[in-house]
């Protein structure tokens, strides 16, 4: 069975200009100081893994290792500055909920737009709209623009948008950490029913009792480097051990 | 040609969202604005007054030996404001959008796309206002007004390349903006919108002909109020811009979009 996605010595690149030109004074000026200097700062090194079908797949590492970075390649956001990422399958990211929301509209008008925007059909939603909002049990609050919702709730509507469908792959970025412990559960009940209808699940998450929980294999993210990857149970100990120190 | 393809087959892909984006700036161009949609008609229904008035009374120098000064000025009017619209929204659409860039795929062409679609159908909405003051001055329609779809789906190709061009260098140079707004102000001035250029000087005309804008205005009018149609010449002229800036555009795009999130 192939793998459901390759990552094959994947680097990202980003110029850190000390000071960013975003005017043409500013831009012709360093340049013609000969001050147009760019500090690279790589937020992945050569990295490499392969996620199999079926697998539950975790990223630990501390703040500012490249968890989201990688996440980011993999979902199509960043191009990699050197290297290869293979996906074989249709992509629901959930990396930071909400995004495609726009505040002034209302929930109603936001479900189709972000439905939209993961690549739905209007017909696809209608046929599922009622499933959504009882999933995210804001029935009454369908009318009202979404910024007066709080927090919590936005990530409930996201969440269960993002989920009616049978993605191929579930990227799901510390999603779980909004919303109160009553939903957070329901979430992981969606995650696993996924997970047993096929689904291949990447999850970011930087409670280790989570990853421990849910996930078969883990990858541990260091400073830009995969420094351990294998069965979650050996890569999960050697964190904790690390962290302790 | 194999990009090309790509590229068709993406939209085709994200055409819901293209129609709930343009129905989301139309819902929030109106809420909570007593009128709603009537001020798409009511908008250039007063400008042309306003500006009727100005040209025909106060500076009472060029309206003069223009026949239906009223429907001419209006012609110029909407067709320049679809013009500065569309590709001011389109230049900043891909920033506006960052946030929602750099978190999911989506094709990144579509935001200015969408804008200049945008523009195009407050622009068909404005056009009740024109019908309007057409039927209020009695001015006569020839079979070939039915042409006035060429010059609109030209220009609708061109501002969407120089759209796609202005939203590129606008996420490298924020500078762009201001520069923009200046250049249109004296794109108006130069596209014969309440003027005759052969009212002018001989070398002044010739710099009018090079402004695509004047010819994409004098085809319209043309078509709708002269009862003329299209001349070989502005069909050459409407459609060789549009194609040159389409494909100017596609390609400065397609060439730095993958630079883009790194430095929204």
């Amino acid at each position: 069975m192939p793998a459901m996605i390759e990552v094959d010595g994947v680097s990202m690149r980003f110029n850190l200009s000390k000071e960013r030109h975003e005017s043409f004074k500013e831009y012709f000026l360093a340049l013609a100081r000969g001050r147009l200097q760019f500090d690279e700062f790589y937020a992945l090194k050569n990295v490499s893994l392969t996620v199999q079908p079926g697998d539950f797949y975790g990223l630990v590492g501390l703040n500012g290792s490249g968890k989201s970075t990688l996440l980011k390649v993999i979902s199509g956001v960043y191009k990699p500055s050197a290297g290869k990422v293979t996906v074989r399958g249709a992509i629901a990211p959930l990396i930071e909920l909400g995004a495609g929301f726009d505040m002034d509209l209302t929930a109603r008008e936001n479900i189709y737009l972000n439905g939209t925007v993961l690549g739905f059909t209007p017909k696809y939603i209608d046929s599922k709209f009622d499933e959504i909002v009882e999933f995210s049990e804001l029935k009454d609050f369908l009318d009202v623009p979404l910024k007066n919702y709080s927090s919590g709730m936005v990530a409930r509507i996201a969440f269960a948008i993002a989920t009616i469908t049978k993605p191929d792959i579930l990227i799901a970025d510390e999603i779980l950490s909004v919303g109160d412990f009553l939903f957070q559960k329901k979430c992981e009940e969606r995650m696993q029913h996924l997970l047993s209808g096929g689904t291949t699940v990447i999850l970011v998450s930087h409670s280790i009792e989570q990853i421990e929980r849910m996930c078969n294999k883990v990858a541990w993210l260091d400073h830009g480097v995969i420094r351990m990857d294998g069965p979650v149970e050996e890569v999960c100990a050697a964190y904790k051990e690390f962290n302790k120190e | 040609m194999a990009s090309m393809k790509l590229y068709c087959k993406d939209l085709w892909r994200y055409r819901y969202l293209l129609q709930n984006l343009i129905s989301r700036d139309f819902k929030l161009k109106y809420r909570r604005s007593v009128l709603g949609v009537a001020w798409s008609v009511l908008n250039p229904l007063m400008m042309c007054l306003v500006m009727w008035a100005v040209f025909s009374s106060i500076f009472n120098t060029r309206g003069d030996g223009i026949e239906n000064f009223a429907v001419f000025l209006l012609i110029g009017q909407l067709l320049f404001n679809f013009f500065r619209e569309s590709t001011t929204m389109a230049m900043e659409s891909v920033l506006k959008n960052a946030p929602l860039l750099r978190k999911v795929y989506i094709p990144k062409y579509i935001f200015p796309l969408e804008k200049c679609c945008f523009g195009l159908v407050n622009c068909l909405f404005s056009f009740v206002a024109l019908v309007l003051v057409m039927i209020f001055t009695g001015t006569g329609v020839e079979w070939t007004f039915i042409l006035f779809v060429y010059p609109i789906i030209t220009l609708f190709f061109f501002s969407l390349g120089v759209g796609l061009i202005l939203a590129t260098t606008y996420v490298f140079f924020r500078d762009v903006m201001h520069m923009w707004e200046v250049f249109c102000t004296a794109l108006m001035y130069g596209s014969a919108i309440f003027y005759d250029p052969a009212q002018m000087g001989i070398w002044m005309q010739r710099i009018i002909r090079l402004n695509p804008l004047y010819w994409y205005i004098t085809a319209f009018r043309s078509c709708v109020l002269w009862g003329q149609g299209l001349s070989p010449t502005m069909l050459a002229v409407c459609g060789g811009w549009a194609l040159v800036m389409l494909a100017a555009g596609l390609w400065i795009f397609k060439k730095s979009q993958d630079r883009f999130v790194l430095y929204m």
